[in-house]
């Protein structure tokens, strides 16, 4: 924002301008600007922002880039940077909407899992990224006396993530193209869900059923056992509530347990 | 905390496992801290573990100094947290500017050098070095465009900026020579009449020439070894002012860590002789 009340100093004026051309066509840049922009080596900085920023993003997204082609990608990468420029210099969280922007991008309306896709890819950099805390040992639950089992919190670990996905098989599309194997077996065009652990510092998956998707939201809403068990069962009734907590607890999707209410 | 820094490399993540083992002595890193301002995980993990063996540098590129607005406090929090937990042996940043009315452009962009551009770089460099509690090196910028409205030459601008400031120099060498083929001057002569004396550290670096322009518009692209021209202003310069810490940069068309471990080796053999030479 321009404050009012002091005079845009010369320095001002110009990065106002410099920085409007970066991104303009040569007849759209203020003529104070003309002078640059005519000379050949503006492109290199037109150049090197557009690359930072859509290298970024092709950095961010792999699965997205191995879906739809190094050039395909960069073409919407390109679309979205127009649109959006960083807001702050950690690349890393550079196109945190970039699942949103390609649900409504136009030619990416054939490619419904694409935003899925990108959503997971999201998750696995916030993952990766997230503080560093100690899993919790799965004794600690086992050792839970049975009248306090119920009323326990278990606290979501830093770095968990997971999504519910209720209209296509995003996981198995998204965890075959998030390494360079080759799967060539069929998918089978049903619901899943994912859920993203960083045990021992690396960003680990599985798949996860709706009632786990529904298990750890109640967590991380601050709810007790028994309020996950219930959230859990209403999404899937035939749900096995042992064996899904035995997975997350061996996945390191919590952190802490705690009896306080 | 001081450290003895001869020759050091810049680090990418493709290389962590062969730094890590690597115990050339006086080998030290350098790495952008934006890409470890992260709350946890695997990326501090490496750059600690680098840091146990290794002296390390921060090389900033998004501090925007040069400007016209403060720097970001938050940014400048998470750089200040960064090297309380890292202890650099050198942080350093550029004369120029890439965030601008809230958003970042990916480049070190040009400005003016006025006696206004000055004044405000000044404070911001305080701001800066007050926030870190510690004194920065600013780099030399390459240069690309032929700009209106330079009332000091970079030299000069450097100096003052030095003695309003404390801060010291960052001497890019082969942004000198990428400078002085684009626009037109001497590089020895820039190199002559730099101020030395604050010069914390030197970078050495590859360039390329431009797509379309060729050899009449050189890119500082760090995507090439150290070209001969730069290895001979670097021999020429250390001669005249004696070792000072050398790194070189590379962050494209990455080679294997051993060439690049290579291209050290002959920076950090240009310092042990003149150390030689002047004992």
């Amino acid at each position: 924002m321009i404050d009012v009340l002091a005079p845009a100093t010369l320095l001002s004026r110009f990065q106002d301008d410099f920085a409007h051309a970066l991104l303009a066509t040569d007849d759209a840049v203020s003529p104070a600007l003309a002078t640059l922009t005519a000379q050949p080596a503006f492109a290199i900085y037109r150049n090197t922002v557009m690359k930072g920023c859509i290298d970024a993003l092709q950095g961010n997204y792999p699965a997205v880039t191995r879906l739809v082609g190094d050039e395909w990608l960069r073409a919407a990468a390109a679309v979205y940077t127009r649109d959006a420029l960083p807001a702050q210099p950690m690349l890393l969280e550079y196109g945190a909407d970039f699942a949103d922007f390609l649900a409504r991008f136009e030619p990416a309306a054939e490619l419904p899992y694409l935003p899925g896709v990108a959503r997971l890819d999201r998750l696995w950099t916030e993952a990766h990224a997230a503080a560093s805390e100690e899993s919790l040992d799965p004794a600690a639950v086992r050792q839970l006396a049975s009248g306090n089992f119920f009323r326990a919190r278990l606290q979501p670990h830093a770095a968990a993530r997971w999504a519910w996905f209720s209209d296509a098989p995003i996981y198995t599309i998204w965890s075959r193209n998030r390494s360079d194997a080759v799967f060539d077996g069929d998918i089978d065009w049903q619901p899943e869900g994912a859920l993203l652990t960083r045990p021992q510092d690396s960003v680990q998956w599985c798949a996860l059923d709706r009632a786990g998707c529904a298990f750890l939201d109640a967590c991380a809403a601050g709810g007790s056992l028994a309020d996950a068990a219930k959230a859990a069962l209403a999404v899937q009734p035939d749900a096995d509530l042992g064996h899904l907590m035995a997975s997350l607890l061996e996945a390191g999707a919590f952190s802490r347990l705690d009896l306080n209410n | 905390m001081t450290h003895f820094l001869d020759a050091g490399l810049g680090l990418k993540p493709q290389h962590y496992d062969a730094a890590l083992a690597c115990s050339t002595a006086g080998l030290w890193f350098e790495v952008h801290p934006e890409n470890y301002m992260v709350a946890g995980g695997p990326r501090l993990a490496w750059l600690e573990a680098i840091r146990s063996k290794h002296p390390v540098s921060l090389h900033g590129v998004a501090l925007s100094l040069a400007a016209d607005a403060e720097p970001d406090a938050r940014h400048l929090k998470r750089l200040a947290d960064l090297a309380r937990r890292i202890e650099p042996a050198i942080i350093s940043e550029h004369l120029a500017w890439s965030t601008w009315r809230g958003a970042y452009h990916p480049d070190l962009l040009p400005f003016p050098r006025t006696t206004e551009a000055l004044a405000r770089i000044a404070d911001n460099v305080s701001r800066t070095q007050d926030a870190l509690q510690r004194r920065i090196a600013i780099e030399n910028p390459s240069h690309y465009l032929k700009l209106d409205g330079h009332e000091w030459n970079e030299t000069e601008f450097l100096q003052e900026l030095a003695r309003r400031t404390g801060c010291g120099l960052l001497l890019d060498v082969n942004n000198v020579h990428v400078s002085a083929c684009n626009m037109g001057y001497s590089a020895e002569d820039y190199l002559d009449a730099f101020p030395v004396n604050a010069v914390m550290e030197i970078h050495l670096a590859g360039h390329a020439p431009d797509p379309n322009l060729g050899d009449a518009l050189l890119v500082d692209s760090h995507d090439a070894p150290v070209a001969p021209a730069v290895w001979a202003l670097y021999e020429r310069l250390i001669r005249r002012i004696g070792a000072r810490p050398t790194l070189i940069e590379r962050d494209d068309n990455l080679p294997a860590f051993d060439v690049l471990l290579a291209e050290r080796d002959r920076a950090a053999a240009v310092l042990r002789d003149q150390l030689a030479e002047a004992a």
